[in-house]
């Protein structure tokens, strides 16, 4: 147990995993928020959807050799997410459908980019760590670590300010237009925050297991609470506690940090599952 | 003056015609019935009062201090809602959503209003409960003291008994016959139970081939009723 601390505290004397840390702890933070409206909306693959879109406006960053390719991402990211949440319930093709189709779509297209113009030798290497996110959390920058740090603020402000209005648009979007509440404007504030939650949340667990920390604490929390408020502030430390536990055992042990933060989140369902059973007896 | 009045409205949705030249109105502490067969244009009729549907052609106009976003609106259900988590004093107070202009939060004002309604349809030991728990006839109470929390004047529902059991039926009438006769809310009712709408309603509004308008003696006179009541009121 003591070398574990020792080992521990010697790594948080390098700056890079006390910004992993920080990181890990905001981006859980802003993907548990909006975790419980997409579950009960059943968009609950939206993040998987919206992620491979991501990667795919990451591909096409590097292979216009840009710096940064944040600004790119997010703006391709946001689009998507707008056109999905908002062609929902009219569109010829449904909403699940509509999802798969842009999502399996910019991995392919982003994947074939890369590969024909490859800027880097080590492709697989790179496309592994997009969609794992292995280390790139390892290896962020101040100015990374300073933008997550503002767009999350943003993100937990809004979600605070907007509170009632999401909770009544996701429970009853019919009442809140006949009441005059323009559910669709909300709607749209929803498709921006879990846009920009997925591009940030990309650097801790890369895009393929994104949907898995939106969607977890969530669930978990709804096993456990009654109230919306709760469930939400349940599901927003949960989220927290994992990343953490998942961080600290991925630096002790040299696991993949997604994956582990994502397999933290599984046993804090399984727990909460089965607290939910003993407490709450027969309901699911 | 009519708090609602339909002029010669076209109801439809992309771009098909459904019902034409549906014509009524409704004054205040007025219990209107809508009936007729499934798509006949009943849903439509409801959405459009709502402002949630503009009309293809003809007119709504809102009067004796009735706006358009007045209405307090009793929806089906929705799948959404059957594992939905929230309390029922967090759904009722979201009726109060459309008072809060600009403001992010809740007021004591409107935590007043919502306490007050619930109280009113005696879901006092409801309160902290979870929605998803109550029974059918508990959770159509919630969504009533929602939508009354976002009118004074008007309320809509939409086949408010459709899945309750018979008692619970006839206590949600009863309740509902209470807000118009003794508060004086105005009641439009989308309805299948014939039996019980012709118990409460003042007027009728059957909505088919053709379109019937009137009071319930009218109608109970005219060849609508006996064409109803030959089925039995079924549908």
């Amino acid at each position: 147990m003591a070398t574990i601390f020792e080992t521990l505290k010697l790594y948080f004397t390098y700056p890079f995993v006390r910004y992993a840390l920080i990181v890990g702890v905001l981006i859980a933070l802003c993907s548990s928020l909006l975790g419980v409206t997409l579950v009960l909306k059943r968009f609950s693959f939206i993040g998987d959807g919206l992620s491979h879109v991501a990667f795919g406006g990451m591909a096409i960053a590097s292979v216009l050799k840009f710096t940064n390719d944040m600004p790119l991402t997010l703006t391709v990211t946001v689009i998507s997410a707008i056109l999905l949440l908002m062609s929902s319930k009219n569109a010829k093709i449904k909403g699940d459908a509509a999802i798969a189709m842009v999502s399996v779509g910019s991995l392919a297209i982003g994947y074939l980019l890369l590969n024909i113009f490859s800027p880097s030798g080590n492709l697989s290497g790179d496309v592994c760590s997009t969609l794992f996110g292995s280390t790139s959390i390892l290896t962020l920058t101040k100015t990374e670590v300073y933008l997550c740090a503002v767009l999350s603020v943003i993100v937990v402000a809004v979600f605070v300010l907007l509170y009632n209005r999401i909770f009544a648009v996701t429970f009853d979007e019919d009442f809140s237009n006949a009441t005059g509440i323009n559910a669709n404007l909300y709607n749209f504030a929803i498709a921006i925050i879990i846009a920009v939650i997925i591009v940030l949340a990309m650097n801790l667990v890369g895009s393929l297991l994104i949907s898995a920390l939106v969607i977890f604490p969530s669930l978990s929390a709804m096993r456990l609470f009654k109230s919306f408020k709760s469930v939400t502030v349940c599901s927003a430390v949960l989220s927290v506690l994992c990343s953490l536990l998942g961080i600290l055992i991925s630096i002790v042990f040299g696991t993949p940090v997604g994956s582990t933060i994502v397999a933290a989140d599984i046993i804090a369902f399984l727990v909460c599952y089965i607290i939910g059973l003993l407490v709450g007896g027969k309901k699911i | 003056m009519a708090q609602l009045t339909c002029d010669k409205v076209t109801l439809g949705y992309d771009g098909k015609v459904v019902r034409e030249n549906v014509s009524f109105s409704v004054k205040s502490g007025d219990y209107l019935c809508i009936i007729g067969e499934n798509g006949s244009g009943k849903s439509t009729l409801m959405k459009t009062i709502l402002g949630l549907k503009a009309p293809m052609s003809g007119k709504i106009s809102y009067g004796d201090g009735l706006k358009e976003k007045e209405i307090g609106y009793l929806p089906q259900q929705t799948d959404i809602q059957k594992d939905f988590p929230a309390s029922v004093y967090e759904i009722v107070l979201s009726g109060c959503l459309s008072k809060l202009g600009a403001k992010p939060f809740y007021t004591k004002k409107q935590k007043d209003m919502a306490n007050y309604q619930i109280h009113r349809l005696g879901l006092d030991n409801l309160k902290k409960r979870c929605y998803r728990e109550l029974s059918g006839g508990q959770q159509q109470r919630v969504l009533l003291a929602r939508a009354l929390c976002a009118t004074k004047k008007m309320i809509l529902l939409d086949e408010p008994v459709s899945g309750l059991d018979p008692k619970v039926t006839a206590d949600m009438y009863e309740l509902i016959d209470a807000l118009n006769k003794k508060d004086g809310i105005t009641v439009i009712m989308i309805s299948h139970d014939i039996k019980s709408t012709l118990t409460y309603a003042t007027h009728i509004l059957h909505v088919g081939k053709d379109i019937f308008f009137g009071t319930k003696q009218e109608y109970l006179k005219s060849d609508f009723a006996k064409v109803f009541a030959n089925k039995g009121g079924e549908e």
